[in-house]
């Protein structure tokens, strides 16, 4: 199984590159952290304002960190320039975005326990109890949002202006996800049963399904030169 | 081992290779003389399949290069200026990633192994940023030479190394095309890697002004060609 | 070709005017600002078809590597922007004395809207990009995301919210429309689908002849 053993290599260079370099994750947690400040001034200090808004403050905050995480996703191979290196191997190229997007997820997921437990400590909302449910659409976001953003930045790590270029490409893409995902936020937050939202949720699994599918096919189109 | 015929590469109006045409053989290094900016690194980017060329054909190992880039890729090696290393990792480690990706075998013997063959395993579980750049360079070296390269592509391997290390590299060559293998070196220095040449080549132009066995002519011979071959290229430009 | 295009499409757009301030009646409920509904809607038939071609485009040049799909992908993204700025426009005119407000987040209009934004950064890409072998290839594969979400947006946002009319045209429920409504729109359709083929048409030829220089 070549194929596994690639996608897996390229998590494991990445996982062992972020351990050594800690530039990413340390500055993306302290990053949450701002986060959490800014949207408590931006909204002032009633709670019950706050409490409501919590469901579309926790994806801007996903977002936010995801578009700083996401767009650095090719950061070694352009320092190092080890893109050319990357199109000699042989090879279905689709597995290094599979490995990049494994690499991306669990980065994106770090960053939202960390948020989840912000705001749980800070804003004083009951994040535990719906635990479960609320795990299953931030997975599901995060899919959304990790597949999308892998395969944009591979795209515009070598484009000139990739730091506006991102997001501007980016953001539209991920309103249905951001729609999807805040909605089920808000039912799950308010202890309604997954099944209420269970539209919410086969949409979400259906355009993770699309957004990875199209990732491995085009893939090797945004790498090679 | 190659076979190029009417190699051509224009972007735009500018035609930066124009009609390369040359051949091969395995066991054989060809050194590719040229100035800066004649061209020396857009072929060896299309020999490498890294870029297509405008027009022309290429054969690799028996494969066309242009249909089926993948079976070239497999046995071709390259070392250029970006020598493909992940700074933060360790020899080894960038060894173990790269033959992963190769998909060859990554066990501990085999890399120690490669490490050895270019005096590099007692650093090799240091990181990559500490090395200076002829050990950055015969890391790449040991790379291809894992992966099992008949066909060796050098960008400038001289560059930046001092008379030990440019020997080092000689001597890598050597052993290399007495194993089988064939190369292509790129350079624009004269001193160096003539040595191991069979054929010396120069490009100017974007074309092959000469392409000669190394034994015809002494290097200072050479010297004269070149000086006179380029200067009424780039007159001509 | 071209030329007989342009000509077809100005006989349609007079046509189309004809029919739709005079042949169509006066809407009872809106008054003539209903109008703009034959501006308003074929300009988003039109702006689908247009990204509809960005996609056939997109994949046809990750498929064949020749430009001229390229090319296709690139002026038909320009156009749909065009139009679709042309039905958000149209759609807030006609907003403001029907609904009150010049913009709302009705599902269709944000959808549109958002369709819009889709595009616009996939000509901010392609703008960006010198040369034309990666900016097809780029350009390709934002297209083919973009056309494949235009969907799922649809349905996220019908979801989250409806304040626009049930659609009348492209709606499962037939509800009647008034045939003489009905004969303007697709006088006025027809008339903009021209239009688009003859602007398609100029752009293409003109980056046809950009890249030969």
């Amino acid at each position: 199984m070549t194929y596994a053993r690639r996608a897996w290599i390229i998590l494991w260079k990445d996982v062992l590159i972020e351990r050594r370099a800690k530039e990413t994750a340390n500055a993306l947690l302290f990053f949450c952290l701002l986060l959490l400040f800014l949207f408590q001034f931006a909204l002032g200090p009633d709670r019950e304002r706050l409490a409501t808004a919590v469901p579309g403050l926790l994806w801007l905050g996903f977002i936010l960190a995801g578009l700083l995480g996401l767009g650095r996703s090719f950061l070694a191979e352009r320092d190092n320039d080890c893109w050319e290196g990357l199109r000699l191997t042989p090879g279905d190229k689709s597995a290094i975005y599979l490995g990049k997007l494994a690499g991306n997820c669990v980065l994106m997921t770090a960053v939202e326990i960390i948020l989840v437990v912000l705001f749980g400590v800070f804003y004083n909302v009951d994040l535990w109890t719906p635990a479960a449910p609320l795990t299953l659409v931030l997975a599901l976001g995060t899919i959304g949002l990790a597949a999308v953003g892998t395969l944009f930045a591979a795209m515009t790590a070598q484009v000139r202006a990739r730091e506006l270029l991102f997001p501007v490409l980016l953001l539209p893409v991920q309103v249905p996800v951001l729609l999807a995902t805040v909605s089920a936020t808000q039912a799950v937050l308010l202890g309604q049963p997954l099944a209420d939202v269970a539209h919410w949720l086969k949409l979400l699994a259906g355009a993770d399904l699309v957004y990875v599918t199209i990732g491995l096919l085009t893939f090797e189109f945004v790498l090679e030169g | 081992m190659i076979l190029a015929r009417e190699l051509r590469k224009t972007y735009g109006s500018n035609s930066v290779i124009d009609g390369v045409s040359f051949e091969l053989g395995a066991g054989q290094c060809l050194a590719l003389l040229g100035p800066n900016g004649a061209g020396k690194t857009t072929l060896l980017r299309i020999l490498a399949t890294l870029l297509r060329p405008t027009a022309g054909s290429l054969s690799i190992g028996g494969a066309d290069a242009l249909r089926e880039p993948e079976r070239a890729r497999a046995l071709i090696g390259m070392v250029a200026h970006g020598s493909y290393v992940y700074e933060d990792l360790t020899a080894r480690e960038n060894l173990r990633f790269w033959e992963t990706m190769r998909g060859g075998d990554t066990g501990a013997g085999r890399l120690t192994a490669a490490l050895a063959q270019v005096e590099l395993d007692a650093v090799a579980d240091e990181r990559v940023r500490t090395f200076s750049a002829g050990m950055k360079r015969r890391l790449g070296l040991a790379r291809v030479v894992l992966g099992q390269a008949r066909l060796l592509l050098l960008d400038e391997p001289f560059t930046g190394l001092d008379r030990r290390g440019q020997k080092w590299v000689n001597e890598f060559l050597l052993g290399f095309k007495a194993a089988g293998g064939a190369a292509v070196v790129a350079t624009h220095s004269f001193g160096s890697g003539l040595g191991v040449a069979d054929r010396v080549a120069i490009l100017g132009s974007g074309r092959l002004l000469l392409d000669r066995p190394a034994a015809d002519l002494s290097p200072e011979a050479l010297h004269r060609l070149y000086e006179s071959l380029t200067d009424g290229a780039e007159a001509g430009r | 070709m071209t030329r007989a295009l342009g000509w077809l499409a100005a006989l349609g757009l007079v046509a189309g005017l004809a029919a739709g301030f005079g042949y169509a009646p006066r809407e009872t409920v809106q008054g003539n600002v209903q109008r703009i509904m034959y501006l308003h809607v074929p300009a988003v038939l039109t702006a689908y078809l247009a990204f509809g071609l960005v996609l056939a485009g997109s994949i046809g040049y990750l498929a064949t590597r020749r430009p001229g799909w390229d090319r296709l992908a690139g002026a038909a993204g320009e156009i749909g922007v065009l139009f679709t700025g042309l039905t958000i426009v149209s759609g807030s005119i006609w907003g403001k004395p029907t609904w009150g407000t010049w913009w709302t987040w009705d599902a269709r209009l944000t959808s549109t809207a958002v369709l819009f934004l889709v595009y616009v950064g996939y000509l901010l890409l392609r703008s960006l990009i010198e040369d034309p072998e990666a900016r097809g290839r780029y350009a390709a594969v934002v297209g083919i995301v973009g056309a494949v979400n235009v969907p799922i947006v649809h349905f996220s946002v019908k979801w989250w919210r409806a304040l626009h009319q049930p659609s009348t045209i492209l709606g499962p429920e037939r509800s009647p429309i008034d045939p003489a409504i009905g004969l303007a729109l697709f006088v006025n359709w027809v008339a903009f689908t021209l239009l688009f083929a003859y602007f398609l048409s100029r752009r293409m030829e003109i980056a046809r002849l950009e890249e030969q220089t």
